[in-house]
């Protein structure tokens, strides 16, 4: 799918109405003839960006392979609203295994697949942050490093939120989860760990890796339709905010992770055989505190006595990505 | 053909020979002449239609085997020992999820301490997973009851373990019949799934199921179990009739009729117990051997029957419960209940440690005599475990039992016997 120039019409929105584009290049979402492979009935809380989330990528990348498409799960949020039985949400074949393992289950099917001479059906995995940068970190390896056949996309809320919001290797520092509650001398997840894994997925020589966030899911539709372009392994990390781990509202879901984008904490990228080939800049660049303002799970950042030196340090990541990715452009804000 | 090969060897042809499409590879010995003789078959061609998958731990291989499964492969892969328990959630996961994989086990010790030699530690750790455990007596009962063993697993759509010997087996050069393609192609029709991850069919598999059905889903897989005990000595026979060999069922008696003691045991420990038995028989003794095949179904009726005629039963076991002592003791228990025979539990070949003909006479003329205790480790050191005993008495800080006791022994590593 290729992307074209947009003549914005009206000031103070980028929000462009599928109606300015030719129908090729409108969103799957805008077609009445979508999947629609995660059918509402499903028991996500309010503002779920995991649930938006894996809807667009899914129909996105059912749309990509004409509905030849099998899904494997990992557990966690997705997998448990998706299907309580005896119900089930997913209009595609779907399996879910284990917590820590929907990478090596995502091979089995790519392998019995070939074996089988159906190499047309193609093989999407996905998980949350916790079942792919902690207990399925093993298993990713693996699949990246054989170059298997599958698109492996990560929805990260930052932490274990089907288990009650408790810290895990994607969770950033400062923020309040179970497990690193907001008391003590340094409240909040610790500074100086955590996994950058789309990097890490880069390392492995990945054919082709990306971030995105729900905030832009045309961008997240586009790129799951590039990722089925390519054969062997994918990675697709997108930034999807938790109303309730994250302590935001509901309705702010959206714009809150446009906020990560905007300040740079999270950057969104495009990178082909561990080279960065294309970057969202920032469009208007903010300070990290009017991302982590909303969020209660930083609340404390902004009360304790530790809050500006935290606040200093997570401005100075946000700095280090837009350095980094040159999330700003070559001449600056635009 | 009798061919002169290793027992390992002739599992990967007969593996071969039963057309797996996915095989999934992680080294552990004794496992690893099993997946390095498959490697080798799909990548000469010999074994076509087959992806041959490398991973990187057991916890992936059975994960790979539960998706190729799942998409409607016939999926195999091997293990042993700490790969078997590293792979123990997966394992559940494709039981619970009626997925007919068959993966063999070259039965080896668990640690700490290390140790790769023979015991039933690893398989026995499984015992509750939810697979079928057929144990091979012989090399050749190993390679038959793969065979059937695919046969049963996708009938019954349940996954299937054949236990072999660690080394004692998987290492053992001899006369081995490895059966021909064609008449496995006649005995094992291709993989017809009960359940296929199918686009032009789309099915959810692994739903999360509560407390309103959860007994139920579970009962099913109780319940396959139960037909399994029915289907395994049909498929033995179907296999006897077919191949002209009398391997796999429920289990097999040996000089039973009339004796007065009857020894139970799995595995390749049954031959040298059959040959002391020869020889007990010959100086009068009435006692006999029964050699448990399917330990997963629990054949009871099956047991008590060829047992239940004896006045005392002796179950020798591979491996055992800490703080209780017999595992197959348990069942085997159950299955005689009532009978009021004396019962007697025998831990032997720990850790690959020999069972000889002379300490398996000492230890039945023993139980023949009525000096045998109810629960015993045969050629137990017992001098050995005073002397570290007498260490963790004298001093708070004794340091590593399994070191302090290898420097009483005199060397560093195995024992040499």
């Amino acid at each position: 799918m290729g992307t074209r120039e947009i003549r914005y019409f009206q000031v103070g929105s980028h929000a462009v109405g599928n109606r300015l584009l030719d129908p090729e290049q409108r969103t799957v979402q805008a077609d009445p003839e979508r999947a629609n492979a995660l059918t509402c009935g499903h028991r996500a809380c309010q503002g779920c960006g995991e649930a938006l989330g894996a809807r667009y990528v899914v129909d996105a990348a059912l749309r990509a392979t004409a509905g030849r498409l099998v899904a494997v799960n990992a557990t966690g949020c997705l997998e448990v609203f998706s299907t309580p039985y005896p119900e089930t949400s997913w209009q595609l074949p779907w399996l879910h295994s284990l917590f820590g393992n929907a990478p090596a289950v995502a091979t089995g099917v790519a392998a019995a697949l070939r074996a089988q001479g159906h190499e047309d059906v193609r093989v999407l995995a996905q998980g949350g942050d916790g079942g792919t940068v902690d207990i399925g970190f093993g298993c990713l390896s693996g699949m990246f490093e054989r170059d298997d056949d599958v698109l492996y996309v990560c929805y990260d809320n930052q932490g274990y939120m089907n288990t009650g919001v408790q810290r895990s290797g994607a969770t950033p520092p400062g923020a309040r989860t179970a497990t690193t509650e907001a008391v003590g001398d340094a409240p909040g997840a610790p500074f100086g760990q955590g996994k950058d894994v789309p990097r890490i997925a880069m390392a492995h020589g990945v054919g082709y890796v990306a971030t995105a966030t729900v905030a832009d899911l045309r961008d997240l539709e586009g790129k799951v339709e590039r990722a089925m372009e390519v054969r062997g392994a994918r990675y697709l990390h997108v930034l999807v905010p938790c109303p309730l781990g994250w302590g935001s509202p509901p309705a702010l879901t959206i714009r809150i992770a446009r906020l990560a984008t905007q300040t740079g904490l999270f950057p969104v990228y495009e990178a082909r055989d561990g080279e960065v080939t294309g970057v969202t800049t920032i469009r208007r660049h903010v300070p990290v505190e009017e991302y982590l303002r909303p969020q209660k799970r930083f609340a404390h950042l902004f009360s304790h006595p530790s809050g500006p030196a935290a606040l200093a340090r997570i401005q100075e990541m946000a700095d280090r990505n837009i350095e980094r990715y040159r999330l700003l452009g070559d001449g600056g804000a635009t | 053909m009798r061919r002169q090969i290793e027992g390992a060897k002739g599992v990967a042809e007969v593996v071969a020979a039963c057309r797996p499409q996915v095989i999934c590879a992680y080294p552990i010995t004794p496992q690893t002449h099993i997946v390095e003789g498959l490697g080798a078959l799909v990548r000469t061609g010999a074994l076509r239609g087959c992806e041959f998958v490398n991973v990187e731990s057991e916890f992936a291989a059975m994960s790979v085997a539960i998706g190729a499964s799942a998409a409607g492969a016939r999926a195999y892969t091997a293990t042993a020992s700490q790969g078997l328990l590293f792979m123990s959630e997966a394992l559940y996961n494709a039981s619970g999820l009626g997925l007919p994989v068959v993966m063999t086990v070259a039965n080896r010790a668990i640690g700490a301490p290390i140790n790769i030699w023979n015991d039933h530690s690893d398989a026995m750790s499984q015992r509750d997973s939810g697979w079928i455990q057929l144990y091979a007596e012989t090399n050749q009962e190993a390679i038959d009851l793969h065979v059937q063993a695919f046969r049963l697993a996708e009938e019954m759509s349940v996954p299937v373990m054949v236990c072999m010997d660690g080394f004692v087996l998987t290492h053992a050069f001899e006369p081995l019949e490895v059966p021909t393609q064609e008449d496995v192609d006649a005995f094992l029709p291709p993989f017809t799934p009960r359940q296929v991850l199918d686009p032009s069919e789309p099915v959810s598999i692994g739903a999360m199921v509560g407390p309103e059905a959860f007994t139920e889903v579970r009962y099913l897989a109780f319940h396959r179990q139960r037909e399994a005990l029915g289907r395994i000595p049909e498929i033995a026979a179907e296999f006897a009739a077919a191949f002209g060999r009398d391997s796999g069922g429920l289990l097999h008696t040996y000089r039973c009729e009339d004796a007065r003691t009857v020894v139970l045991a799995m595995g390749s420990v049954l031959g040298t117990l059959k040959d002391t038995v020869d020889a007990l028989r010959d100086e009068g003794v009435a006692i006999g051997v029964v050699g448990l095949t399917s330990f997963r179904p629990f054949p009871m009726a099956a047991v008590r029957e060829a047992v239940g005629g004896a006045e005392r039963l002796i179950v020798l076991e591979r491996a055992f419960s800490v703080g209780v002592g017999g595992i197959v003791s348990a069942d085997v228990h159950m299955a005689v209940a009532g009978l009021g025979q004396l019962h007697h539990t025998v831990i032997a070949g720990l850790g690959g440690r020999p069972v000889t003909r002379a300490s398996l006479r000492r230890m039945m003329l023993e139980a023949v005599e009525g000096r045998l205790e109810p629960l015993t480790f045969l050629d137990l050191d017992r001098d050995l475990i005073d002397r570290e005993l007498a260490r963790v008495r004298a001093r708070p800080r004794s340091g590593p039992a399994a070191e302090n006791i290898l420097r009483d022994v005199g060397v560093v590593g195995a024992r040499p016997h």
